[in-house]
């Protein structure tokens, strides 16, 4: 073992354990901040596979944004401790048939995928590869996703403003 | 990292015996603790500086008992006071995330030094989205401000920790599309690809080129850069006179120590991307003065942008939260997009 794999498992044991959290803690505060160490270890995993660009997009969009937004969200809600996590009924059998069958699907992807474990190339600037994929190749879809957003986003100002004859 | 790891090698030769990760690790560690000590020394001295520029701007002379000249070990004697201090901890704190927030942020300040670029060859990691780095790392900051604010089970904290988050999500557009310009006009994230296409004169630096557009991106910029790390006029985070200590209103001791050290380290931080990215980095701005090494006119420029902040801070009164969503959202945003398609226009022509 070299010290590239132990740091490996380090960080994959940091983001497992915070995943653990996210899931199974009863405080939602816990789970939001968790989520934190989560999201971060996926962008060190990013890191292993030399894409340096993802990786810190996936700490700058992620952590930067979306985690802020979800603390925000968590903090103004009443209940943060101890929510009870059980519904009040709790149908056991559909819960099993749609816990397995996502695990055997999962299961075959992580199977069936031939996996490059480590990614032995140099730091290059993919930043440029990137952009011209997105305005080349790829420019439909970025184009789609940027008319949802927009979309969305005028929909939760038309939401949250307040109507003036009230 | 290469040229330092040489330097390491060269300067201890008993490297070469060990095996290759630990030689590199123990490099990577001492240069770490020389950035950590910079940290805290520069830290001190911004302290100082800060109280000596304001009782100056206030016709007042600050101290000038301690140590003698001017008071220069005044910081030194808080410091060591600070770290004497009794750690109390609220009762009804939330203990966990209470003691990690003053971690996280230190922690993160920290890591953001590691893509600050001090001469040429000379970055503790010299990245290739260096700058994105940067501005990601700099975003946990904002986490262990709502951590800190969250965790004190107080409501100034809280209102604090809510309105730090606000305004700095808000300001990081502004920023960005600033320094997008940057990045159109030299094609680079690297920090050192950055000061390197900025060679020649003063007028080959970002802040000149496109006149007057490269300028105005810098004065954006560094509106919004204060807001970053809530300085004056934007320091409602921590607003005293209305939020008694903002978000760290409950910390003591070392751990109020933290916050503060880090809120310095922040406003260097924040003066040294100014510096890479306009100002031409370890550049000297006329050819004759290259004998001043360049990690001194690195340290020189950003110094004076500390300075320009603390000025401002003395200078300037507190904005009102909707008149610093408006400076945000009404002012300084479409101003940058109309700097950034104005220049993506002049490049194009």
């Amino acid at each position: 073992m070299d010290a590239y794999t132990i740091v490996f498992y380090v960080l994959a044991a940091m983001t497992v354990i915070s995943a653990a959290i996210v899931a199974f803690t009863n405080k939602i505060i816990y789970a939001a901040f968790a989520l934190l160490f989560t999201l971060f270890g996926f962008a060190t995993l990013y890191i292993y596979l030399s894409a340096d660009f993802i990786a810190v997009s996936q700490v700058l969009i992620y952590v930067g944004g979306i985690l802020i937004l979800i603390l925000f969200g968590v903090m103004l809600t009443t209940k943060i401790y101890d929510v009870s996590v059980k519904s009040e009924r709790n149908p056991i059998l559909p819960a099993l048939i749609a816990g397995i069958g996502t695990s055997i699907v999962i299961g075959f992807v992580i199977f069936r995928t031939p996996w490059n474990a480590v990614v032995d190339k140099e730091f290059t600037t993919i930043a440029p590869d990137i952009g011209n994929a997105i305005m080349g190749k790829f420019l439909l879809p970025f184009e789609v996703a940027s008319i949802l957003l927009l979309a969305a986003l005028i929909g939760s100002v038309l939401l949250a403003r307040s109507e003036e004859n009230e | 990292m290469e040229p330092i790891i040489q330097l390491g090698y060269d300067l201890l030769p008993i490297l070469n015996d060990l095996p290759e990760w630990i030689a590199i690790t123990a490099i990577a560690l001492s240069a770490a603790i020389i950035l950590l000590i910079f940290i805290a020394v520069f830290a001190l001295f911004a302290i100082w500086l800060e109280r000596k520029v304001s009782a100056h701007m206030q016709d007042r002379l600050g101290p000038m008992e301690v140590g003698g000249w001017h008071g220069w070990l005044q910081t030194i004697a808080d410091a060591l006071k600070l770290l004497g201090k009794e750690d109390i901890i609220p009762t009804n704190a939330d203990k966990i995330l209470f003691k990690f927030a003053p971690i996280l942020v230190f922690a993160a300040t920290v890591a953001v030094f590691a893509a600050i670029p001090w001469d040429s060859g000379l970055v503790p990691a010299d990245l290739n989205i260096g700058l994105l780095y940067i501005l990601a790392i700099s975003s946990l900051i904002v986490i262990a401000i709502m951590m800190g604010g969250w965790a004190s089970n107080n409501k100034w904290s809280l209102y604090g920790a809510m309105r730090g988050a606000a305004q700095m999500i808000s300001y990081e557009i502004p920023i960005a599309l600033s320094l997008i310009v940057v990045n159109m006009s030299t094609g680079a994230f690297n920090m050192s690809e950055l000061v390197r296409q900025q060679e020649g004169t003063i007028l080959d630096w970002m802040f000149l080129r496109f006149f007057p557009f490269g300028f105005i991106a810098f004065i954006i910029y560094f509106v919004a850069s204060l807001a970053e790390v809530n300085r004056t006029p934007f320091d409602l985070p921590e607003a005293e006179s209305e939020l008694v200590g903002g978000f760290h209103t409950e910390y003591t001791g070392m751990r109020f120590a933290m916050f503060f050290l880090a809120e310095f380290a922040n406003m260097f931080v924040v003066a040294a991307i100014a510096v890479t990215a306009f100002l031409g980095g370890w550049l000297p701005p006329f050819q004759f003065l290259d004998f001043i090494p360049g990690p001194l006119w690195f340290f020189g420029k950003a110094l004076f942008l500390v300075f320009v902040q603390m000025w401002l801070r003395w200078t300037l009164p507190r904005l009102r939260v909707d008149q610093l969503m408006y400076t945000c959202w009404k002012v300084l945003t479409p101003f940058s997009f109309a700097v950034l398609m104005i220049v993506a226009l002049w490049m194009i022509i």
